[in-house]
């Protein structure tokens, strides 16, 4: 049997390449990849609390989070759509319209 | 045995998201990012959780990456590799606050681990999840696809061209 905490262990090791990878890359569509390794990290999580607590609330939780990153991916891609129209670029460190 | 699939699919699983933030190429990092989600697909069938492993990849590898595909293919991925990489002093700060993050959520995480294996009782995965969501968390469930139709209208608004100006 591989005891709980490996699987801990590994979700967290992935949650902090997500982060890792928000801070250095500096393509938006990299980054939105990086958030989707960070939201598959905690749904890890949460199903091996479901597996070792004996409750099926875990997998549950797992399948909302799922319908959310997919709404967060379309729009997050068509927010890069129309940023690519705008400035003909994805980097993020060009976009700096707020900037003053 | 389970030990030795489980090291395989972690060793895929981490290598996948090393590859996915230090690729340059966002296509190879995409294709990273497809190799991880199959990695965690196996974990979720070794947790005793099928449903949500075929739902991994039916959403995640099906959906979410042929959608960042499609992506590169709009935006044109031989733009998207002329970003310029980062100073080598910022990776290390980066990597610092990373392994920082780590041992915080690994200290927070572990106390909690710890316990007794419980043995696989037989399950029916799909009939449990099934009746929960159609009782428990029936409210949740449709508020889901209330946020699926928000952002299905979202993205299309956002991503119409202007027809004025």
């Amino acid at each position: 049997m591989v005891p709980a905490s490996f699987y801990l262990i590994l979700s967290a090791v992935l949650f902090t390449l997500g982060v890792v990878g928000v801070l250095v890359r500096r393509n938006a569509l990299v980054m939105l990849m990086s958030v989707e390794l960070m939201l598959n990290a905690v749904n890890l999580t949460l199903i091996t609390y479901s597996r070792f607590l004996e409750s099926i609330e875990g997998q549950i939780f797992v399948l909302l989070v799922m319908a959310v990153a997919a709404a967060e991916v379309a729009v997050g891609l068509s927010i890069i759509v129309s940023l690519y129209r705008h400035k003909e670029t994805t980097d993020v460190d060009e976009i700096n319209l707020l900037k003053g | 045995m389970e030990m030795a699939i489980f090291v395989v699919l972690a060793i895929l699983a981490v290598g996948a998201g090393v590859g996915v933030i230090a690729q340059r190429d966002p296509f190879k990092s995409a294709l990273f990012l497809l190799l991880n989600f199959c990695s965690l697909a196996g974990l979720y069938l070794l947790l005793n959780a099928q449903f949500v492993a075929i739902v991994q990849i039916i959403i995640y590898a099906g959906a979410v990456v042929v959608l960042f595909l499609f992506m590169m293919m709009l935006v044109g991925v031989e733009r998207a590799r002329e970003i310029p990489n980062l100073r080598p002093y910022q990776w290390l700060l980066a990597a610092f606050l990373g392994l920082l993050l780590l041992a915080g959520v690994v200290w927070a995480l572990l106390p909690a681990g710890t316990g007794a294996v419980p043995s696989l009782s037989p399950s029916d995965n799909v009939r449990d999840i099934g009746a929960a969501l159609l009782t428990d968390y029936a409210v949740p469930f449709e508020l889901a696809s209330l946020v699926l139709l928000v952002a299905i209208i979202g993205s299309v608004v956002l991503a119409k061209k202007k027809l004025e100006g």
